[in-house]
């Protein structure tokens, strides 16, 4: 069986988690865009192994506002899965699922909270179902829960889980956009356990 | 005014007055400033997880609550400092979401406050002041010169502890 060692991943690892990052993230485009029925384009999404420390940096600063919404997976692997979005992109992705002419300022509504919790939810799933249809293996996640923050302060909660299986963190990158741009970042825990399982499955 | 110097996640730094030290965005993550007030000589950790004990991959002497201010205490005892003259300030440790169910992660900010303070009693170091617990993320800025110790929040007035 596959071990992974998260301080010591490099060549063909590195590309299958880089594959696996780049399908997900192709069918939360496509998600996205069933659900504000417009056209999405998506970049290549960018996957990086990161230092703590630079975690905050690389999403435009560890005060950065962010949205982040973070959902528990079962199954046949088990971790967590975050997806989070910049602020204005969590403003402008809320105003268009709700049919709002403008975007709203000033604190989130209870309204706007469950769209975002939705969004999330509808994203982190695509992205799940096509990492489970890879692998074979089953994978559910749970009801999706939500912290409007500082980027380093919420990004603390999967860097955690990251730091009791090594000294870096796992960061897929995308930037979606129909006419505005988006940037919303993944990131998957499994636990070190899972990380085989999704590598011995894929065959490696 | 001095310098201000950054700490990141799993990190720790020394800072001497004029010049104050900072970390942005604590979550579940603990920061430790200590001082000793006769030189002021200060210092400042920024810790992820409580127990170097409990985990194989414990390389990472600043990850922890009870390697990283042992280490920052040793440095600052390097520097000048004078170990029974140290005090500290805490902050952070957040609860930032509501469900966090695998067991071990459990209230994960509360854990880490918790072995804060165990590592410090243990070092006799005497907590002059904290703001932990609660659900949002802080940035602090420390200060060895007066000991102030300044907490910002989204959405709230900064305060000094």
């Amino acid at each position: 069986m596959a071990k992974l060692d998260l301080n010591h991943v490099d060549g063909i690892y590195f590309d299958v988690l880089k594959e696996i990052g780049n399908i997900g993230a192709g069918n939360a485009t496509t998600a996205l865009a069933q659900l504000l029925q417009t056209k999405v384009d998506m970049k290549v999404p960018k996957v990086a192994l990161l230092e703590f420390s630079e975690v905050g940096e690389a999403m435009g600063g560890a005060e950065q506002i962010m949205a982040g919404i973070y959902q528990a997976v079962e199954g046949d692997i088990t971790g967590s899965i975050m997806f989070l979005l910049e602020e204005k992109s969590a403003r402008i992705l809320v105003a268009k699922l709700m049919g709002m002419e403008e975007v709203h300022e000033g604190e989130f509504t209870e309204m706007e909270i469950s769209a975002l919790k939705e969004i999330g939810n509808i994203i982190t799933g695509s992205y799940l179902s096509s990492l489970s249809t890879l692998t074979n293996l089953k994978i559910i996640s749970s009801i999706p829960d939500i912290s409007i923050d500082m980027a380093g302060a919420i990004l603390s909660v999967p860097a955690i889980e990251f730091g009791t299986l090594g000294d870096k963190i796992l960061l897929i990158q995308t930037a979606f956009s129909d006419d505005v741009k988006l940037d919303g970042y993944f990131i998957l825990v499994p636990d070190l356990e899972s990380y085989d399982k999704i590598l011995s499955s894929l065959g490696m | 005014m001095g310098e201000m110097i950054k700490v990141g996640m799993a990190d720790l730094k020394l800072c001497k007055s004029p010049d104050g030290i900072t970390t942005l965005g604590l979550g579940s993550c603990v920061g430790i400033a200590l001082r000793d007030p006769v030189n002021k000589i200060g210092g400042l950790a920024h810790i992820m997880l409580p127990d170097s004990t409990k985990i194989q991959n414990n390389s990472s002497i600043p990850k922890f609550a009870d390697t990283g201010i042992q280490e920052l205490v040793n440095q600052m005892v390097r520097a000048g400092a004078v170990q029974s003259r140290i005090v500290a300030k805490i902050a952070g440790g957040a609860q930032m979401f509501s469900f966090q169910n695998k067991s071990e992660l459990v209230a994960i900010g509360e854990r880490n406050v918790e072995a804060t303070k165990k590592k410090l009693q243990e070092l006799r170091i005497r907590i002059l002041a904290q703001d932990t617990g609660e659900s949002y993320g802080r940035t602090v800025e420390f200060f060895p010169e007066t000991g102030d110790f300044i907490i910002k929040a989204v959405g709230k007035t900064p305060k000094t502890i």
